[in-house]
């Protein structure tokens, strides 16, 4: 069914049906807006804020905001993109991405938004926060450093899994990924590897054990080419899983 | 006519602060275009000349995070002498690798590295005065001083190192192909 409703994305007509956010029609034409906490499968959470654009003079989240006919969205302004560069920034001094460290480099989608946008350095100053790693479960460790809040596995557990095992804790700064289980250790609570919540993380906070550089530097997900042509890190979970 | 070719050269620093050497072993990946290079840049302090002090220079180039008191000097003093400071490598730009020990205590590393450790004879923690202190956490150089530049990588490849001095030198924007960037 087409309603005959269009946008201009960057000047490209963007067909859209009722109901549709901007994003999801977007990503059916093919037409790539940078996002981090979102995933076309789980309700739009708007958290992450990187899927920022104008709309005629407004800054809204492409994710959230309902398509209307004739807007004129700019997605790709040195404007824009430097503004998803200092929320990229700020999501790297949070915490402790120590990119040469960890096994989801290369596959990462942070890394990947980051290297969209041109970011160079994190310009800002680091938290260096305390964080731990939980390495209770057999199969699945958590590396809380690396945590961005985008609640992707929060919405796969309540909304696919039906376990409710992980939630955001706390408030502004203070917030944090906390497991459901009388321990607080993803061991003592009933999460799975094969739970949808196990292969939507964005980035090395949710990582399988037993599995750690596989892909030699060169052939991972983003060594090759940029996010807008590969796509997310989810997507290419679901390839590997089959 | 030598002396102006000499004079019309850029003068580049180089130093590693915590780092491991990595990105100075990558400028080295250029291979056969450090010929090129030397045509048209004349190297001051650096560990390829084995000058121990920073005259005065155009581009300064920073391997490493700050993680004592002598790392500190250095950087004040580049950044004092060069008009152009680059952050050369992911612990120069974001402390890296040894910035993971911002996780713990100054005490709880020297401990771990020089009394509890496995296999240490002799347990005691060096106080030898000619060896700067620690600072308490590893901080990117940004944090310091003001920062021109900055190159990611761990270490950048000898091609991304090549594109951004070629730029540099010649006075172009200063932009990468995208498999020239890279946080690892």
């Amino acid at each position: 069914m087409t309603t005959g409703k269009t946008y201009k994305l960057d000047g490209k007509s963007i067909p859209f049906e009722d109901g549709d956010t901007i994003m999801d029609a977007a990503l059916r034409a093919g037409a790539y807006i940078p996002h981090l906490c979102h995933n076309p499968e789980f309700t739009p959470h708007g958290s992450c804020r990187v899927c920022i654009v104008n709309v005629n003079g407004r800054y809204l989240s492409a994710c959230t905001q309902p398509a209307v006919d004739n807007m004129q969205i700019d997605n790709s302004s040195e404007e824009i993109m430097s503004q998803r560069r200092a929320l990229l920034q700020m999501l790297f001094v949070e915490g402790n991405h120590v990119c040469p460290g960890c096994e989801k480099s290369g596959a990462c989608q942070l890394q990947a938004v980051a290297y969209y946008t041109n970011m160079l350095s994190p310009h800002f100053t680091h938290f260096f926060p305390q964080r731990s790693v939980d390495a209770s479960h057999a199969d699945t460790a958590i590396d809380y450093n690396r945590c961005i809040l985008c609640e992707l596995c929060v919405r796969a557990s309540r909304d696919v899994d039906h376990k409710n095992v992980f939630a955001i804790n706390g408030r502004g700064i203070d917030s944090h990924l906390v497991v459901n289980s009388a321990t607080g250790k993803l061991g003592d609570s009933t999460f799975s590897v094969h739970d949808k919540a196990a292969h939507v993380c964005p980035v090395g906070a949710i990582m399988p054990k037993h599995g750690a550089y596989e892909k030699p530097i060169g052939e991972r997900l983003y060594d090759r080419q940029p996010i807008n042509i590969v796509g997310d890190v989810a997507a290419h979970e679901q390839d590997e899983e089959v | 006519m030598s002396e102006n070719k000499q004079a019309a050269k850029i003068r580049v620093a180089t130093a590693s602060l915590c780092g491991c050497f990595g990105c100075h072993m990558s400028l080295l990946d250029i291979d056969e275009r450090i010929l090129e290079l030397v045509e048209k840049v004349e190297f001051d302090r650096s560990p390829i000349t084995d000058i121990k002090t920073v005259g005065q220079c155009d581009v300064g180039i920073i391997e490493g995070g700050v993680a004592n008191a002598e790392n500190v000097e250095v950087l004040r003093e580049f950044r004092q002498n060069c008009r152009i400071l680059v952050a050369f490598g992911a612990c120069a730009v974001n402390g890296g690798i040894p910035a993971m020990r911002n996780s713990f205590t100054v005490k709880q590393c020297l401990e771990e590295s020089y009394v509890d450790g496995i296999g240490v004879d002799n347990p005691m923690i060096p106080c030898d005065p000619e060896i700067p202190m620690l600072l308490n956490k590893v901080h990117p150089i940004h944090e310091v001083v003001k920062v021109d530049y900055f190159l990611p990588g761990c270490p950048p490849s000898g091609d991304t190192i090549w594109t951004f001095l070629m730029e540099l030198i010649e006075g172009k924007p200063i932009s990468f192909p995208y498999q020239q960037i890279h946080y690892d």
